[in-house]
């Protein structure tokens, strides 16, 4: 074809995003702003007990309030969608709670009226009754025979097809253990020079997309359209088709911009319940949350860790035995594929003979988790690297230098037996050392206010036997658009699938546009999330820019001319006599991967790519008041080739911050249940203030040779090594280990008195 | 039962026109703007801490979540819209372009217009005095760096262009 742009690459290049005008004029199109003709809005009643029998619910006077359009409760849904639950694992979670309520914030009706105010007015006119029953909120107490049980018997939903053996099981929190079994690990302890055992805590977080979950649905008798700000548009069809009973071409499911998802905006949210109110009232109907009703209706998973090692006199580990706790919530959502996919990395990037890893997805009375932009792995190397970096200390071995001898290099069997590869984890921590300055002595200061440095690392598998479809539609004029499922909410995926595409066509990418998700329209596409967008679409894009650079050459020598000479609108009108027609190319990407065995959870081949991600940081810990102050933060990754450098720059940047939050400010705090912090005044997300002064990224040279132009995804990388790395750093600064995120200041202060040896009563 | 008192009419500037609108005494500036079809702020947090919100109000800040319609009669209404008459995008925007000071987008009109404002009373602001000004906006995309970068990069040219 005939090149449009001199040569130029359009992959490599940090163009600014796609969408960039309309974003800082305030004018990119959010589900956020959509209002229709005649919409109502929907208010939703939440329940205020953890665990309760619904003995009646009385909507009388909420109906009665002028404007009111109607209430709804579970009964009416019962009649358009008579079977109310749903879920991607299990079908557990009820779109209104009918016979009981599993948490504190469940919804359970909701009043629908043109005027938003008079809807959540008249919504706390609604009176429930309930008939409280015991409630467990630790994930490690829901394991014990004693505790209430959240769903009596378990539902596997079959969207996935490992999870299908669960189906009956009853009277029991525990509903997916994942185990790994691999060497013998009993007898390397039995032979171990040392043994080193600590138990981790993380907290529930909250996703805090500034953009809260939100979904206009709109019904007429064919069709059910939702506008939703959705990561996942083709799962949401397939879910809300399957509720209704309908074929997946009567539901159609569009997005736009999302202003944040982090993971909240997987899966059924607030999709189904719109549905339901949409069909019954033959009205669009738009359900909206606030920022405190995000905290009810998705978190992440707090979690307990328990790792052992048997270490050999030289500082090599022969073992690893990890036990993970995931409090999942009252309901599974995605929990236990996290606690399975997450799960088989729990033994850090190490070559470890010996390793055993019992991986808990439990249900407890508190708000459903899901992931959170790493899917686990931020918590997972919380724990194996504090754990590495306290056993290196114990040895007296340089943290780097321990790390370097039980690294998991290329080539070496991961503790699934899936070998490594395109897996720069060597050059991570090397590049980690190296802009440390890990050589140079470092001063800890004296007086009050310590110095103190650490840094950790993390991997992930990517997401596993997935597809993505997309259409590359050439026009008559020789312009173009990609039409696919992927979603950009921030990540800029719009700007990096136009450069693949754009980079196959020869067409800059800033004139390629994207058409946003309508499954009316776009193709399949998994979801999202997961990071897998750059790989998976990605190379799904490239396969249908390939298809439709074929058909223009087919079509030039068809015609007899150049294709070298001719442009793309030449050909159009000289094979249809004017300006018509298309050139469309489809592309399907579908990488093979393996499931893990189900008793010994290994697998050759079980993930299509691995992430690599590392952290470094400098902190200064007052020991007078336990306050800890990053100075620096180093971020170093292994993204395979980047396509558009900058954006992954502030990808990897992004990620830190939002993990350097989960370390050091957030968590939802419980009280019997109710979260205590549900609003930004009481739950601390990182401000401009809290960045380190010091705050730099590098990528390091990679390439992965399976995706498109080398490149792999970076959404979570940053996120990995952070957490571990601070309290590295406390550690190397004031000698105390904080094994419970989040870093308060409190925690830092009696950890240092305990050192003392004048512990603080407990108040 | 009724919840809902009466509406009465406000007459403000809006991005330099005169206009009207009916309100009722508990409506706030964002839903007000939303009825002229100006989305750019936005309602995220609900308390006035996210920044999403932001307008000008007679040349001031303020959380538009907050700030209730009635309160507008008789002032003069600014909004990222109005930043960029005839899409012309004002030296602000375009750094953030530049330098690529966004991510998902929803927070930075609000950032936008903190950052004209600073420009205005911190001509060449310290990276302290950027920080402080901006700590009432949140990004949960954390493009805090290059928001500071942008910052930097306006400051910069506005200086050379009054120097030349």
């Amino acid at each position: 074809m005939k090149r449009a742009t001199t040569e130029m690459h359009q992959v490599g290049r940090s163009i600014p995003r796609l969408e960039a005008r309309e974003k800082v004029s305030g004018r990119a199109e959010y589900i956020h702003n959509l209002r229709l003709p005649g919409m109502l809005y929907g208010k939703v009643f939440r329940s205020t007990v953890a665990h309760g029998r619904i003995k009646s619910i009385d909507v009388s006077s909420a109906a009665a309030v002028n404007g009111v359009h109607r209430v709804v409760t579970a009964e009416d849904v019962k009649s358009v969608i008579p079977n109310l639950y749903y879920g991607p694992i299990f079908h557990d979670q009820p779109i209104l709670a009918t016979d009981k309520v599993r948490h504190v914030g469940e919804s359970v009706a909701v009043v629908l009226a043109a005027d938003p105010h008079i809807a959540e007015r008249a919504a706390q006119l609604i009176e429930v009754e309930y008939e409280e029953l015991p409630a467990v909120y630790d994930e490690v107490e829901a394991m014990k025979s004693s505790s209430p049980v959240v769903h009596e018997v378990l539902k596997p939903a079959g969207m996935f097809p490992d999870f299908q053996d669960l189906a009956g099981r009853r009277d029991t929190n525990l509903h997916l253990h994942f185990k790994l079994r691999r060497g013998d690990v009993e007898a390397a302890f039995a032979k171990a020079d040392h043994v080193f055992e600590h138990t981790f805590h993380t907290t529930q977080i909250m996703h805090t997309p500034l953009e809260p979950i939100v979904t206009v649905a709109e019904a007429t008798d064919s069709t059910l359209t939702l506008h939703t700000a959705s990561q996942m548009v083709s799962v949401v069809r397939t879910e809300i088709a399957r509720l209704l009973g309908w074929p997946e071409n009567r539901v159609r499911v569009k997005t736009a911009f999302l202003g944040g998802g982090f993971g909240a905006k997987t899966y059924i949210k607030v999709e189904a319940i719109a549905a339901a109110c949409a069909l019954l009232t033959r009205l669009p109907v738009k359900i909206a949350l606030s920022m405190e009703e995000q905290f009810y209706t998705i978190n992440k998973h707090a979690n307990t860790l328990r790792l052992k090692s048997a270490v050999t006199r030289d500082g090599r580990v022969t073992a690893r035995l990890c036990e993970v706790w995931w409090n999942g919530g009252a309901y599974a959502d995605i929990g236990p594929r996290l606690t399975q996919k997450s799960g088989f990395t729990a033994a850090g990037p190490y070559d470890i003979e010996n390793v055993h890893i019992d991986s808990y997805a439990v249900y407890t009375h508190l708000p459903p988790a899901a992931g959170l932009r790493g899917f686990g792995i931020p918590t997972l190397t919380f724990a194996y690297e504090s754990h590495t970096d306290l056993i290196a200390r114990e040895l007296g071995i340089d943290p780097v230098e321990f790390r370097r001898k039980n690294l998991l290099r290329e080539g070496r069997p991961q503790a699934t037996g899936t070998v490594m590869k395109d897996a720069a984890t060597e050059a991570v921590l090397e590049r980690l050392a190296e802009r440390m300055s890990w050589k140079v002595p470092f001063d800890n200061g004296v007086g009050t206010v310590r110095r103190g440095r650490g840094l950790a690392i993390g991997f992930k598998a990517s997401i596993s036997n997935t597809t993505s479809v997309a259409i590359v539609n050439v026009y008559g004029d020789g312009s173009c658009s990609v039409y696919c499922n992927t979603v950009d909410m921030g990540q800029g995926s719009d700007t990096a699938l136009a450069q693949i595409a754009g980079e196959v066509l020869d067409i800059p990418a800033e004139e390629i546009r994207i058409v946003h998700p309508d499954t009316h329209v776009t193709p399949y596409d998994m979801g999202t999330l997961g990071s897998r967008s750059t790989f998976h679409m990605g190379q799904a894009v490239k396969l249908a820019a390939d298809d439709a650079r074929d058909k223009l050459l087919a079509l030039a020598k068809e015609l007899g001319v150049s294709p070298e000479t001719t442009p793309i609108r030449d050909l159009f009108r000289k094979r249809y006599g004017m300006q018509a027609g298309n050139i469309v190319g489809i592309g399907t990407f579908n990488p093979k991967s393996r499931q893990p065995d189900h008793s010994t959870g290994l697998a050759e081949n079980i993930t299509p790519n691995w992430m690599i991600g590392g952290t470094g940081a400098e902190v200064e810990v007052d020991t007078e008041t336990g306050h800890v102050r990053v100075t620096k933060l180093v971020n170093v990754a292994d993204c395979g080739t980047p396509l558009n450098p900058k954006i992954v720059d502030s990808q990897l940047s992004g990620a830190a911050t939002m993990q350097f939050g989960c370390t050091m400010s957030e968590g939802i705090r419980f009280d019997a249940g109710q979260a205590t912090n549900a609003s930004l005044a009481d739950y601390k997300i990182p401000g401009i203030r809290d960045i380190p002064a010091v705050f730099v990224n590098e990528i390091v040279e990679a390439r992965q040779e399976s995706g498109p132009f080398g490149a792999k995804g970076v959404g979570e990388t940053g996120t990995f090594g952070v957490s571990a790395a601070i309290t590295n750093a406390i550690q190397d600064a004031v000698g105390v280990r904080i094994t419970r995120l989040p870093v308060t200041p409190e925690a830092v202060y009696r950890a240092i008195c305990a050192e003392r040896n004048q512990p603080l009563d407990d108040i | 039962m009724k919840l809902v008192a009466d509406q009465q009419t406000i007459r403000f500037t809006l991005n330099g026109k005169p206009v009207e609108a009916n309100i009722a005494p508990h409506h706030n500036v964002v839903e007000v703007l939303q009825n002229f079809g100006l989305f750019g702020a936005r309602e995220s947090c609900g308390q006035g801490l996210c920044g999403c919100c932001t307008v000008i109000v007679n040349g001031k800040a303020v959380s538009g979540c907050l700030y209730l319609a009635v309160f507008i009669d008789g002032t003069e209404v600014s909004t990222v819209e109005g930043l960029a008459p005839g899409g012309r995008l004002s030296d602000v925007q375009e750094s953030f372009i530049e330098n690529g000071a966004f991510q998902c987008g929803f927070c930075t009109p609000g950032f936008v217009l903190m950052v004209h404002q600073l420009l205005e009373r911190h001509p060449d602001p310290s990276e302290e005095e950027i920080r402080h000004y901006l700590s009432g906006n949140l990004c949960r995309c954390a493009t805090y760096p290059q928001i500071i970068e942008a910052v930097r990069s306006v400051a910069e040219k506005r200086k050379a262009s009054a120097a030349a």
